[in-house]
């Protein structure tokens, strides 16, 4: 029997606001001293509040907008009451049944669709350290991160290879930090994913009965393992026959392999209800277009353009967009350029192939890197005809073979007269002189 | 003193809808109650299951569920950080910490 | 007896420099000494800082520096927290918690000079309408010992009757400050959800918390509310609307509505008529009365019991024992019964059949209200429709704070303001109090009822009775 694979995901992103999500507290917690960015209200003393951080709602519907989801005029958060430790209030404040975004998309290069179910906002718990004290096993809280802003994104099981789950996420990743609302860091916890994993016969279209779903993983080179191996060990169990459990398993870097932590029998009760402390939310269609507005220039835009008013392949465009800061840079090096007689193509060499450092190197450093080499040689143009027209009669064949239509012939005589120089030459100037020789 | 009477033995005995699992329940709420203490509430908790029974009488077809009574919406603060408690003053009604941390017996299932 | 005196009269004779706030403070310090053993108003007393406030009040008063309550002082109910005095909503889970910040209605009576007497003595979480539920013993009501004080804010209420303090603060989510009033015999404001903030309360209900102000007159009310009142950038569910206190005393042509369904069956009669005789001089000081038909006020107890418990149940989740607080097993019955029924009421399977249709017929109820008071001004109505019950009534109920306050639920629900008023007594000299209920944000109106029918009681014979510390027997009292 053959199976496909089904899956859905659950990324967690971690915003980077300054406070949290619902109070005034320090969000900035990595590597601080523990318990020392809390506050009556994330650390659930008695009789503390919860007020909204603006920034944040607004930083989630944006990234709502960028993967086109429909923002409902109204919304609300809601308690999810559960008991664990690292849990201060013993309720999480998130969003149930009305969420900030709904019935979003986004499409992959093979051009599958992928559905977005939601996207909505909580609070992220405390963190919890297992040791050993002695003879003694204990669990160490810190509350620094209890209440820092987490932007929840929820697939459809839409998902077929762990190829395209990678992409997804390097494509979730790079639209959040053009947004410049987060780091989406994997291996820093500011970015975190749940798959959920499972198997139907190929051809059916009824969701499998059954889902696992795996937590733990930190990084995107253990992404594609963690899916491997779940499908693998799922397909050997269906393949006996039987159903894998509906549980939640944790992945194990040491042996790329996943673990049953908990079996998900019976879905825990919640007992959602909407949080009386925070009234609800009530946006207008204006409110939500000037939202659109702050947007920046999305990746996929990005990339269009460039290719479009560069003359850039698809390859340099995608590398020249890969964050924002270097498809800034670019710009602005191609605007200077542009009044020297400098070619965007020429830019993006410098940056893609003579890989310049944007750290080092200011675009005006840049632009004048690229005329100096340009004019390196004290090349007048009769030197250059004549070394062009002495190459052209030492090499007829190739000369033959371009006039025949091999486009490659030119570039061959292009290094020959470039081979004459030490210094760089300008090689379009070359090749196009050469051209309209031939002619 | 009950200006409604409370429900009969008898209304409780045959109203086995109500069968409230206290055992379940305490569980979900994380209350520790012991065996006497679980007989007395099933019976508690059923009569007031029972009383508020007539809340059915109401008709809220075509009701919606009353938002928070001001009216208001969209309450937020700005995303300015404000002084956060000491280390010292967080951890201070409790006397389990440990060089910073709040402290607990080992929790051996992971979430 | 300085005890003795209400806010306003403390005020005017610090003015008058008649006398000083620390004595003021003694006196009070004094009365709680030689009565609280037998009432057991307070938790915590808390006489180093209540001396160290009345000196500091005093300095101020001779540098000529005002404030409204300056050197005034005050009890509050232990919900509140109050920086590094313990704070303990009469729940063992609390017994050693030193909250390191303020309750902001904290903040603000400190902002204004108060005197912090102490922590009264409350239902333990507030749970109760009889201060019995109290992890530390119940209260005991002044006018006749072996009675209850009403609750939760039976601390409050009791101190201010017996003269153990100039005012106090309660809290009320149905009825913990109204109906402790009327069986204590002084007055009691539950202001509009929203208008006093609930930043460092222990929270109960939220949607239904309300702080206010329990004191000797109508104009003490006023003036605390106008210290109380105000938007919190810490409290999401606070107004913006100010607080402009205009009482106008003059009802001539205002109407009251009377409702023949809060003279429901059951009610004592006694209660009933001390009422109506309430409403008789209403109408004879000008006022118009109009019957009216009100939303049953019995559905109230079913919203209230399932939206109160369902918020309960949620917000006592964070006593676990592990940042401050003993474990969960220190939670008292009542408690545990309410979170239970609050974890049932929510679960799966449940929520649209108990807490979603109760916040329906919750939007009943405040269309109810909203539809009457286009007809009338205010509304009376008994407050508790039983006197003071006495101590052991509570023992074992499963439902008594929420049956007892049925009268005060409905407008608790809709998020309105009520004030009670003592009325008049019984003949078994226990005090009957009478409430009035005003449209949202409308503290205005109900402190003008409020206060015309206090002026015009004045002289009235029942307003010399004295609480008589004792139990009183079967018979008729001393009076």
């Amino acid at each position: 029997m053959k199976y496909e694979a089904v899956i859905g995901l659950e990324v967690h992103v971690e915003l980077k606001t300054k406070s949290k999500m619902f109070c005034s507290c320090n969000a900035d917690y990595f590597g601080k001293e523990p318990n020392t960015h809390t506050c009556p209200v994330c650390l659930g003393l008695p009789g503390a509040l919860p007020v909204p951080n603006r920034t944040a709602i607004e930083w989630c519907i944006m990234i709502g907008l960028a993967l086109n989801c429909e923002i409902p005029l109204y919304s609300k958060f809601d308690r999810k009451n559960y008991f664990y430790p690292d849990l201060a209030k013993g309720y999480q404040i998130s969003q149930y049944d009305e969420p900030f975004c709904k019935k979003g998309s986004i499409e992959l290069s093979n051009g599958k669709k992928i559905g977005l179910t939601r996207v909505h906002m909580e609070e992220d718990t405390g963190k919890l350290l297992h040791e050993t004290i002695g003879d003694e096993k204990v669990t160490l809280i810190d509350f620094n991160r209890s209440g820092v802003p987490l932007v929840e994104i929820v697939t459809e099981p839409h998902f077929k290879s762990s190829e395209d789950v990678v992409e997804y996420l390097k494509k979730l990743q790079q639209i959040v930090r053009y947004l410049g609302v987060s780091n989406a860091d994997m291996e820093r916890g500011d970015m975190r994913l749940e798959p959920n994993i499972s198997l139907r016969p190929v051809g059916s279209s009824d969701l499998p009965k059954y889902k696992v779903e795996i937590k733990n993983i930190n990084s995107f080179k253990f992404v594609s393992k963690a899916i491997e191996y779940e499908l693998n060990r799922q397909e050997e169990i269906l393949e006996k026959g039987e159903t894998p459990a509906q549980e939640t398993r944790g992945f194990v870097e040491a042996s790329n392999s996943t673990v049953s932590q908990r079996t998900k029998e019976e879905a825990s009760d919640y007992r959602y209800f909407p949080d009386p402390d925070i009234p609800p939310f009530r946006w207008t269609a204006d409110y939500i277009e000037e939202l659109k507005k702050q947007i920046p220039e999305l990746p996929h835009v990005k990339v269009a353009r460039f290719k479009k008013d560069y003359s850039l392949n698809d390859y340099d465009s995608e590398i020249l967009t890969r964050d924002n800061a270097l498809s800034s840079y670019f710009e602005k090096s191609v605007e200077i350029g542009s009044k020297k007689g400098i070619l965007p193509k020429q830019i993006a060499n410098a940056l893609i192939n003579k890989a310049v450092d944007p750290e080092n190197v200011s675009p005006e450093e840049l632009v004048e890197q690229i005329t100096v080499s340009n004019q390196t040689t004290s090349l007048s143009d009769d030197d250059l005809n004549r070394i062009i027209n002495n190459v052209l009669k030492q090499n007829k064949k190739a000369v033959e073979d371009y006039k025949k239509g091999k486009e490659n012939a030119i570039m061959f005589l292009v290094g020959q007269v470039m081979r004459q120089f030490p210094e760089k030459i300008d090689a379009d100037k070359v090749k196009a002189s050469l051209l309209a020789k031939i002619k | 003193m009950p200006i409604r009477q409370l429900p009969k033995e008898w209304e409780l005995k045959y109203n086995w809808l109500m069968k409230i699992n206290v055992k379940n329940v305490a569980r979900l709420a994380n209350l520790p109650v012991s065996i006497d203490e679980e007989k007395k509430f099933e019976k508690q908790l059923e009569e007031t299951l029972t009383y508020i029974e007539n809340l059915n009488e109401v008709d809220t077809t075509e009701v919606k569920p009353a938002d928070n009574v001001t009216g208001l919406t969209n309450i937020t603060r700005e995303d300015i950080v404000e002084p956060s408690l000491s280390q010292e003053e967080a951890l201070r009604n409790t006397k389990s910490t440990h060089r910073g941390f709040f402290k607990v017996k080992g929790i051996l299932d992971a979430k | 007896m300085l005890n003795r005196l209400s806010v306003k009269q403390v005020k005017n004779g610090l003015k008058e420099k008649r006398f000083s706030s620390l004595e003021v403070t003694k006196a009070c310090l004094d009365a709680i000494r030689k009565t609280d053993e037998k009432l057991h108003s307070f938790v915590t007393v808390s006489e180093e800082e209540a001396l160290r406030d009345a000196k500091n009040a005093d300095e101020k008063i001779s540098k000529g520096e005002d404030a409204p309550l300056q050197g005034i002082p005050l009890a509050i109910k232990d919900n509140f927290l109050t920086k590094d005095i313990r704070t303990t909503a009469s729940s063992k889970i609390l017994d050693e918690f030193m909250p390191t910040y303020d309750a902001t209605v904290v903040l603000k009576l400190k902002d204004a000079g108060m005197v912090i007497l102490g922590k009264t003595n409350m239902d333990a979480w507030a749970h109760g309408s009889s201060t019995e539920t109290s992890d530390y013993g119940a209260t005991r009501n002044p006018w006749d010992i072996s009675k209850l004080p009403g609750g939760s804010s039976g601390g409050s209420a009791a101190a201010v009757a017996a003269h153990q303090t100039i005012a106090a603060i309660g809290s009320e989510t149905a009825g913990s400050i109204r109906q402790p009033a009327s069986w204590c015999g002084v007055v009691g404001l539950k202001p509009t959800y929203g208008r006093v903030s609930r930043y460092g309360i222990v929270a109960m209900g939220s949607s239904l918390d309300s702080a206010g102000p329990i004191t000797k007159t109508v104009e003490d009310s006023a003036l605390i509310l106008s210290v109380l009142a105000g938007k919190d950038p810490k409290d999401a569910t606070t107004s913006p609307l100010k607080l402009k206190l205009k009482i106008e005393s003059d009802i001539k042509g205002l109407r009251i509505g009377v409702s023949p369904q809060y003279f429901i069956n059951g009610i004592d009669p006694e209660v009933e008529s001390g009422v109506k005789n309430a409403v008789k001089t209403f109408k004879e000081l000008g006022a118009e009365i109009k019957e009216l038909e009100l939303f049953d006020p019995n559905y109230a107890i079913d919203v209230y019991t399932i939206i109160q418990r369902s918020e309960v149940s949620s917000n006592l989740a964070r006593y676990d024992g592990i940042r401050f607080g003993k474990d969960r097993s220190y939670f008292g019955e009542e408690a545990k019964r309410r979170i239970m029924l609050g974890t049932y009421a929510l679960s799966s399977g449940y929520y649209d059949q108990y807490y979603n249709k109760a916040q329906k017929v919750r939007a009943i109820i405040i269309e109810d209200f909203r539809k009457a008071f286009e007809k009338v001004d205010v509304i009376i109505a008994p407050t508790s429709p039983s006197l003071p019950l006495p101590v052991g009534s509570t023992k074992d109920s499963s439902m008594f704070g929420e049956l007892a306050d049925v009268l005060v639920e409905p407008s608790s629900i809709a998020g309105l303001s009520g004030i009670n008023i003592p009325v008049g007594f019984s003949s078994s000299g226990l005090p009957i109090g009478a409430q009035i209920i005003g449209p949202q944000f409308q503290e205005n109106a109900i402190l003008g009822f409020a206060k015309s029918f206090e002026e015009n009681t004045q002289n009235a014979a029942w307003r010399k009775n004295e609480p008589s510390f004792t139990e009183v027997s079967k018979g008729k009292p001393n009076l």
